[in-house]
């Protein structure tokens, strides 16, 4: 039996990496091929590889039986090779239309043939259930829909081979399921898929096999009904993980944090974004704000923080009124914030780990003498937190924190954010984008601060992580609280019934 | 055998140093201007091209301290810009209004070196603050309409060139005129900068205590920015303002602070300029070239105050050379002008070159080479 596509024995090696260690990948015609490893285990540079993005160092790859050489993404493009990137790569202002004959566009005498570019476009999505108007502009529609656009443009193409990087990874749980749908309509119409992900949930429901990377070497291929979860994490993280961290029950002690009757408004439309909400935030348990994304969410801890003044409404921290506080008054009176976006706001990725690791703190008595900066208290505070918090990185507390990757910036983060010993944490998406094993690890830390008798206010789009680390739900729809849960006794299905906005109560707390 | 390891061991050294691929870069750019120059002289006079060449490099050790001095007294008012924009720029902020705060800080200098002659000698100090204080509020304006208006600095920095190089014409007419040579008049002989010929090796040279003035700022600048949490957080502002932002620093506050400054430093070198037996504000509406050179300089020294330094100083050697490439020689000391515009279009390829820097660094010490900000190996 031959494959479509068979890479061996791959090797590529970047300065001080090696990023692929004699790799091998069988993708069978018609199946799906999951592509399973953690964040820097070479998944990407395996399908540079195979994209022809980067020559590899030495190995075949063999596309339909025939030894290939890929020079670039047009030879791929020529044998069939097409890849919807994580990062979508589409034309805002232009059309769904234009975007998918970009850099393939039939002409005539130099002129456009839109109408034969049509029909087909309009053909392909209706035999692969890719419901979409070839004439929106890609920035009115949603994010689930751009998606498709790629997916279009491969099939445009006539691709056969379709490589899928991390596509859930901005979806809603009803567009993931979309996804799925399209993909499977995908194989049964003779195409094979390469999917690139760290989520097992995802391997589990479409992939008929797995092969599984870790730190750049190939451990196994496998067949996923034949294997359990446990097995493919153990076999991606190289050691046993719990998926559910264990915890005791919540013991919830006098409140700390209330906010009351908060509104908030897009600066610019005026449109009301975060309305009346009110809730009250105990010492010793985590209490979850779910909903879908661009809900209200990212908003009301704006307001909660200082980032966006608020509209009406009063915040109490500890008795204390701090509506109109700033983000520095509220930050010294007990809030610690680890950021929805960590890079756009928990790091400056040009300075190195130790001065990051004193962004909040850097003003204290401890770090500076009338502001000359006590460098040995910076080191110092830089190694314990590196310790304490399984910071890796090149080059310790010097290594620039754009050089390190995603969980060790966000433990980063969370280490400092944490170290402060603050009344109140709020983590908005704390595990977005990590692998198991960062997401783990982050989970028990938030359940040990709880356990310490801190207060967190948790804000997250992951069902998995809602139901597993919450003591207490809150449902947020377009900007309104609208279900108050225990995780005891609900379930996913229930809460992405309130989360889509079908069930609402009355929520007072 | 021996000498291999010594080599390597180098390459190691230089590329434990995080700043060394940019500072290679930078070298690289030099580089490509001198080959550009060069062949540009070639074509005009193959047979005085070397020679031409030689000229420009060699330029300020020709009359030994003479010229030697006279490149440092060349350099000091360029240093003096260009740490003004480098300052700014580290917060973000791109001041290309060095050139009006310069003009306003002249006139500070020149205003306060004519009628505040009771001050003795100290009146050449005040007469550098003052120009300080000018440049300063200059500079404050663009700040402060960037932090609560939003206006773009750039576009507010170009128009206060402008307003400031009329507004000191007008000044100039209205309270220290020269009638008959159409000029500013002479500041007293006590606000002249202090000559430096008399007793050092720079015998004859115009080298005066502006290169003090430069130096001082120089060092405080590199103070406020590697040592201090205000150079912190002026950092933070300007290489990441939400981030500034979320740990609760005020941006607004440290925005104009960084104007006000730059502004000042600006100003400073507008003294540095004017305060010279012989020199005076003309009443011509050009603007000052100095402002514009002060950009490139702090682009060639990375916008670090000591790289600042040293640009300068090159700068300044290179206009000497040009000096005597015109007496020596045929060729136009325009010359000079085209290796300086190239140098500038090398040095904003800089990550092109921090890139293949970084993998020939790589190849040399088989070692990770962590890149400067905004470059990706990848």
């Amino acid at each position: 039996m031959g494959y479509v596509i068979d890479m061996r024995e791959i090797t590529k090696a970047f300065p001080g990496v090696i990023a692929n260690d004699r790799v091998n990948l069988q993708l069978k015609q018609g199946e799906i091929h999951a592509l399973l490893g953690e964040n820097g285990a070479g998944k990407s540079t395996l399908m540079s590889v195979l994209f022809g993005l980067y020559p590899p160092d030495s190995g075949e790859i063999w596309v339909k039986g025939e030894r290939v050489i890929i020079q670039n993404p047009n030879d791929a493009n020529a044998l069939g090779i097409g890849m919807v990137h994580q990062h979508f790569k589409l034309v805002d202002t232009f059309t769904v239309l234009e975007n998918i004959i970009l850099g393939y566009e039939d002409t005539h005498r130099g002129f456009l043939r839109y109408d034969d570019a049509r029909k087909k476009v309009i053909e392909l999505s209706e035999r692969y259930k890719l419901k979409i108007d070839p004439d929106s502009l890609i920035k009115d529609i949603s994010v689930g829909q751009q998606q498709r656009v790629e997916i279009l443009k491969m099939l445009y193409r006539q691709s056969d081979i379709l490589i899928f990087d991390e596509p859930t990874a901005v979806l809603t749980p009803q567009e993931i399921d979309e996804l799925m749908k399209i993909m499977k309509e995908l194989v049964s119409e003779g195409k094979s898929i390469i999917l690139i992900t760290h989520k097992l949930k995802e391997i589990r429901q479409i992939a008929d096999r797995c092969t599984i990377l870790r730190k750049g070497k190939y451990i196994d291929t496998v067949e996923v009904a034949s294997v359990t979860n446990d097995l493919l994490a153990e076999k991606m993280v190289g050691r046993k993980v719990l998926f559910r961290v264990a915890k005791e029950k919540a013991k919830p002690q006098e409140v700390v944090l209330e906010a009351q009757g908060l509104w908030l408004e897009n600066s610019v439309s005026k449109k009301v974004v975060v309305n009346n909400v009110s809730f009250a935030l105990k010492r010793g348990e985590i209490l979850t704000i779910a909903g879908i994304e661009g809900n209200g969410q990212t908003e009301l801890v704006y307001g909660l923080t200082g980032l966006k003044p608020l509209k009406e409404g009063t915040i109490t921290l500890n008795g204390k009124n701090i509506s109109h506080d700033t983000i520095r008054e509220r930050t010294l009176a007990g809030m610690a914030h680890i950021p929805e976006d960590r890079q756009k706001y928990g790091l400056i990725l040009e300075f190195s780990l130790e001065n990051n690791l004193i962004l909040q703190t850097y003003f204290e008595p401890q770090f500076h003498n009338k502001g000359f900066f006590k460098f040995p208290a910076v080191r110092d505070h830089a190694l314990k937190l590196i310790d304490k918090y399984d910071v890796r990185s090149g080059k310790g507390p010097l290594t620039v924190v754009r050089s390190m990757s995603g969980g060790n910036q966000q433990k980063a983060i969370l280490g400092r954010e944490i170290e402060r010993q603050t009344d109140v944490v709020i983590a908005v998406q704390p595990t977005r984008g990590l692998d198991v094993g960062a997401i783990e690890f982050i989970h028990k830390q938030l359940i040990a601060l709880r356990d310490q008798g801190k207060a967190i206010l948790l804000v997250s789009l992951e069902l998995d992580e809602v139901m597993s680390l919450s003591d207490r739900i809150l449902v947020m729809y377009e900007g309104e609280l609208v279900g108050h849960l225990d995780p005891q006794t609900t379930d996913e299905y229930e809460l992405g019934l309130y989360m889509s906005g079908s069930k609402r109560d009355e929520v007072s707390v | 055998m021996k000498f291999n390891v010594w080599r390597q061991r180098f390459w190691q050294f230089i590329a434990s140093k995080p700043s060394s691929i940019s500072i290679m870069s930078s070298i690289v750019a030099i580089l490509g201007g001198l080959l550009v120059g060069f062949l540009v002289m070639l074509v005009i006079d193959p047979s005085r091209a070397l020679i031409g060449l030689s000229t420009i490099l060699t330029g300020f050790l020709r009359q030994g301290g003479r010229s030697l001095g006279n490149t440092v007294y060349y350099s000091a008012p360029l240093i003096l810009t260009g740490v003004s924009v480098a300052f700014a720029f580290r917060t973000g902020l791109f001041n290309i209004g060095a050139t009006g705060q310069l003009t306003v800080g002249a006139f500070a200098a020149v205003y306060t070196g004519i009628h505040w002659t009771f001050l003795g000698p100290i009146h050449w100090v005040v007469s550098v603050l003052m120009a300080m204080l000018a440049g300063a509020l200059w500079g404050s304006i663009p700040g402060i309409l960037k932090a609560y208006r939003n206006v773009n600095e750039v576009v507010a920095s170009i128009m206060l060139n402008y307003i400031g190089m009329y507004l000191v014409i007008l000044m100039i007419k209205t309270f220290i005129y020269n009638r008959e040579l159409a000029r500013a008049l002479a500041p007293a002989s006590s606000a002249m900068l202090p000559r430096l010929s008399q007793f050092i090796v720079t015998h004859r040279s115009s080298l005066n205590a502006g290169i003090f003035v430069a130096l001082l700022v120089v060092v405080l600048t590199h103070i406020i920015l590697n040592k201090t949490t205000f150079g912190y957080e002026l950092k933070s502002v300007g290489f990441n303002r939400d981030a500034a932002r979320y740990a609760g620093m005020n941006e607004k506050r440290n925005i104009i602070l960084a104007m006000t400054i730059s502004g000042g430093i600006a100003g400073m070198a507008g003294a540095v300029m004017y305060l010279i037996p012989g020199r005076f504000i003309a009443i011509d509406a050009t603007l000052m070239s100095e402002g514009f050179t002060g950009i490139a300089i702090s682009l060639l020294g990375l916008s670090s105050p000591l790289g600042v330094l040293f640009a300068g100083l090159f700068y300044g050697a290179l206009e000497m050379g040009g000096f005597f490439l015109q007496i020596t020689t045929n060729f136009v000391p325009q010359i000079i002008e085209i290796i300086i515009a190239v140098i500038i279009y090398f040095s904003a390829f800089a990550l092109f070159f921090q890139k293949g820097l970084a993998r020939w660094l790589a190849k040399r010490t088989s070692s990770e080479v962590d890149l400067p900000e905004g470059s990706e190996l990848l």
